[in-house]
């Protein structure tokens, strides 16, 4: 008896091999390299893994890392917000091309985003006469570093406000304002509780790729240990010079930022799917 | 084809959504599946259809068994509610479609296809937006393509779920006539699903009105509207009040006299003084003179006069809700009631049910 | 003179809509500036600097044969990462979205692991899985593959980064699609396949070539993940981006700039097509 087939799903075996192919794509490509990791780093024992992680240089570049996101993330915070205000709130011509140019940071190859700083403020670059004369140090120095983080990391906030803000129209600020609200009861009793959850999700984002980003650092920061290495950096260093355990020790820190910023990221999404805007619930 | 409905079933993990039900649809019948919503209609539908399968119970198109054959093999034309035309083909192609997926063997060659789809289109009057794709038409055309697209694999059977659901009034009574001759022009044999009473007793051959997975009673049109079977189909269909009273060993006490009202089924109304209810139409309430046999003192306390009939809400002494009344406007402008005015009321005819038979 | 203020002034006013609301000046200044300092003029700074090349000259740099190599090497690899990740994208897409089975919301969210995890930790986690005594290299060594250290690693590693696009480009398309077409299709005679064919594939199709270009862009100037299995020989494996930061370190400024102008060329090309087929798409769901 064929008496229970469903006219829109597929043959059970069709199913289970779509989901069989889809389950081990998804363990080769995204579980085993995080298996990988932590295995690596632990390879010789908690002991190494605590002898390399607590290295001063390692922890060098935690600090480093920490002070880089700690500038880099309100940078764009505050930029996000106020771009999503502009862009949102208001409607002028050009508008789409300021969203374009906005966005175009993360089309540009990370070394790229390197690149443009170095040719801008390395000793050969258009203001690096300038900079060497007044003795300021922006390339290969923390403020290259945090300069060609902001640029990468530059769209997150933003591009998550702009499509959330669009949605919500301006009623509830205009409303706001025939009550008698100023600008910036406005913004923070009406839009900002409307945006949290949205903000905080670009954050996260924003902060993820802070943390981790490596190209773009990379050709800024001129790689010396303790001073100018983020831990991206000391990774790849450690690795080159066989330091495996050690490599995969720092390597495992970044793995779980990244696994926290998933579980966080998706919690935002199952919780407040509906405030995130149309794309995410 | 006849369509016979044999003791079905249908669970949704607890959720009963249609309960042994038994219903046989005649060659050449229009019929409509008439209930409120979660009434379990489209449920019956599709079961029909195969696009879903009953729990328990079969169906047969003409005394064959159904079960066996996947709704692709039914030939049976499906009306969805929102249409679900493809929005990436043209029209043309929505209606080719039930054509194109035949196997090779038993296709049709592109130049009937062609000629077949071009003559539904100017059947439903498309002929000239064949080029254009569903998002360019407007709610009556895209009803049309569906139509259409649905009658090119020359159905048996037209089973449409809310057609005119999503139309508004003025289209919809259009298409409502429209439907009706291309049934009779065609020979199908079609069943669709509504909750809107008007369109199922004005289009249908008989209606089959539903209630909780349940059929409550199948009639014509006339049959459910004048002698509804049970309290359900006298409330879901048409204007009615509804009003307490006791029921004397058969004899009807209505606001405090006693009334002549046909009481349900005489065998099954138990003996003693038992709780009833009584369903009295607004036209059948009667303003009577004073002293007329069964008549009662009441107080009129609302009028809305516009239109061809004028209702009147009156209160009767002993009874909380307000009773409405309806008068032909001519009996209106003669009698020329006034909010406050005390008259009299008796009911021409009112069916009475124990209280038991409510749910 | 004062017609030409009067006129500029009315021209302002009709630059944008008037709204109640505050703040716009201060905002889209401030929008404009940081724009400005931190993306634009360090852009401007790089096609200034290869500017400084003749044509030729610049020619030369951008079409030496190294350069070549590395473009064929770049593009063919983010080709075929991307080609992959069309096909099982699309499946993982319909997976997660039609099939229940445990564990769905965690896998789920680990699809956005590639965006979420260092380039970096990506590209020495690939290699060691992928090396000749990896777990998964050392399976296929046996087989005559050999994936870290070759041309085949940078593709895997791009396939890596390029996974999530066109799964979280099909994804919502898969969710708003609309049973009964489904079910339409079924009821006028097609089989699931034809169904799928004629009717879920050209829905899909759109979002499907749009995660495609996405992750094609991303995998063309990706860096950290792959330079960890690539080997990078010259000639042999070495992608674009690494051949800027070579002639970086060779202080070659301006050849450097170049190849990073005709990257930053390729990228607005890119970015244009992208746009475009987002209307597309836009189009081909929006209406009804």
């Amino acid at each position: 008896m064929r008496l229970r087939i469903n006219p829109i799903t597929e043959t059970p075996a069709v199913k289970f091999t779509l989901l069989g192919i889809g389950l081990l794509y998804i363990a080769l490509f995204l579980v085993l390299p995080v298996v990988a990791v932590f295995n690596e780093a632990l390879r010789k024992g908690f002991g190494a893994y605590f002898v390399a992680i607590s290295d001063p240089i390692a922890l060098s570049a935690i600090k480093l890392t920490f002070i880089t996101a700690a500038i880099a993330v309100p940078a764009n915070l505050i930029f996000g917000v106020a771009a999503s205000w502009a862009v949102a709130k208001f409607d002028f011509r050009g508008k789409s091309f300021l969203i374009t140019l906005i966005d175009l940071p993360f089309s540009v190859s990370p070394v790229v985003s390197g690149l443009v700083y170095v040719l801008l403020f390395g000793a050969q670059g258009l203001v690096g006469p300038w900079l060497q004369a007044h003795d300021i140090q922006i390339v290969f120095a923390v403020p290259g570093i945090v300069l060609a983080t902001i640029f990468v990391t530059f769209p997150f906030v933003a591009r998550e406000l702009i499509p959330l803000m669009q949605e919500q129209g301006t009623e509830e600020e205009e409303a706001a304002r025939s009550l008698g609200a100023d600008g910036w009861q406005t913004f923070f009793r009406v839009t900002l509780p409307n945006i949290k959850w949205g903000l905080l999700y670009g954050v996260l984002l924003c902060n993820a790729r802070a943390m981790g980003e490596f190209g773009a650092v990379s050709v800024v920061s001129g790689k010396i240990r303790g001073l100018t290495n983020t831990m991206p950096l000391h990774v790849e260093i450690l690795y080159n010079e066989y330091n495996m355990v050690a490599a995969f020790a720092v390597a495992s820190l970044l793995a779980s930022l990244a696994l926290v910023t998933l579980v966080a990221k998706g919690l935002l999404e199952w919780r407040y799917g509906h405030e995130l805007g149309v794309a995410r619930t | 084809m006849v369509i016979e409905v044999r003791n079905v079933d249908k669970n949704f993990d607890t959720f009963k959504a249609l309960n042994n039900l038994n219903l046989k649809i005649e060659r050449g019948e229009l019929v409509a599946l008439l209930g409120p919503s979660g009434s379990g209609k489209t449920t019956l539908l599709r079961i029909i259809s195969g696009l879903e399968f009953a729990s328990a119970g079969s169906i047969f198109f003409d005394g064959q068994d159904a079960g066996t054959r996947h709704v692709g093999e039914r030939r049976v034309g499906f009306v969805f509610q929102h249409y679900a035309l493809f929005r990436h083909m043209t029209v043309f192609e929505n209606v080719a479609f039930g054509l194109r997926v035949v196997p090779r063997a038993r296709r049709l060659s592109n130049t009937d296809i062609k000629k077949r789809v071009l003559s539904l289109l100017s059947l439903v009057q498309l002929d000239r937006l064949s080029e254009r794709y569903p998002t360019q038409l407007s709610g009556g055309q895209r009803q049309r393509v569906a139509l259409a697209r649905a009658l090119a694999i020359e159905p048996l059977v037209l089973l449409l779920d809310e057609p005119f659901g999503a139309l508004d009034a003025k289209v919809r009574k259009e298409l409502r006539r429209w439907l009706r001759r291309l049934h009779d022009e065609m020979g199908l044999t079609s069943i669709f699903v509504t909750h809107d009473q008007e369109e199922a007793l004005e289009l249908a051959d008989r209606v089959v009105v539903m209630n909780k997975g349940k059929i409550e009673q199948i009639g014509t049109p006339e049959e459910v509207y004048d002698q509804p079977a049970t309290p359900f189909v006298y409330e879901f269909l048409g204007n009615v009040n509804r009003i307490d009273c006791t029921i004397n060993d058969g004899k009807v006490h209505l606001w405090g006299v006693q009334v002549i009202a046909e009481t349900q089924d005489g065998g099954k109304c138990p003996s003693g003084t038992v709780p009833g209810f009584a369903y009295i139409r607004p036209h059948d309430i009667d303003f009577v003179e004073k002293g007329t046999e069964h008549a009662v003192p009441a107080i009129v306390r609302h009028v809305a006069a516009a239109g061809p009939t004028a209702r009147i809400e009156i209160q009767i002494e002993g009874i909380p809700n307000f009773i409405e009344a309806d008068l032909s406007r001519k009996r209106y402008l003669e009698l020329g009631y006034k909010i406050g005015q005390n008259v009299f009321v008796s009911a021409r005819a009112a069916r009475v049910f124990p209280a038991s038979a409510a749910e | 003179m004062g017609r030409r203020i009067l006129s500029s002034s009315i021209r302002t006013f009709s630059w944008r809509t008037p709204s109640v609301l505050p703040g716009f000046g201060i905002t889209m200044g401030f929008t404009l500036v940081y724009l400005g300092l931190l993306v634009l003029l360090p852009l401007a700074a790089l096609i200034l600097k290869a500017a400084g090349f003749t044509w030729a000259e610049f020619w030369d740099v951008v079409t030496a044969p190294r350069a070549l190599a590395a473009y064929r090497l770049s593009f063919g690899a983010a080709f075929i990462a991307a080609a992959i990740n069309i096909v099982f994208g699309v499946l993982v897409a319909w997976v997660l979205t039609r099939y229940q089975f445990p564990f769905k919301r965690f896998l789920d969210g680990l699809v956005d692991l590639p965006f979420a995890l260092p380039t970096a930790v990506a590209g020495i986690a690939l290699a060691a899985l992928f090396a000749p005594n990896g777990w998964i290299g050392s399976i296929l060594l046996p087989m005559g593959i050999k994936v870290a250290y070759t041309p085949l690693g940078v593709v895997v590693a791009l396939t890596f980064i390029g996974l999530p696009f066109v799964v979280r480009t099909v994804q919502p398309v898969l969710q708003d699609l609309d049973k009964e077409v489904e079910e339409a299709a079924a009821s006028l005679g097609a089989s699931r396949a034809a169904t799928f064919r004629r009717v879920i594939l050209p829905v899909i199709l759109p979002a499907a070539v749009t995660g495609f270009a996405l992750a094609f862009a991303r995998a063309v100037g990706e860096y950290g993940s792959v330079i960890f299995i690539a080997g990078n020989l010259p000639m042999k494996s070495e992608i674009v981006p690494l051949l800027i930061v070579i002639k970086l370190e060779q202080f070659d400024y301006r050849g450097a700039a170049a190849i990073g102008t005709a990257m930053l060329f390729v990228a607005f090309v890119l970015l244009l097509i992208i746009n475009l087929l987002q209307r597309w798409s836009r189009n081909r769901m929006g209406g009804m």
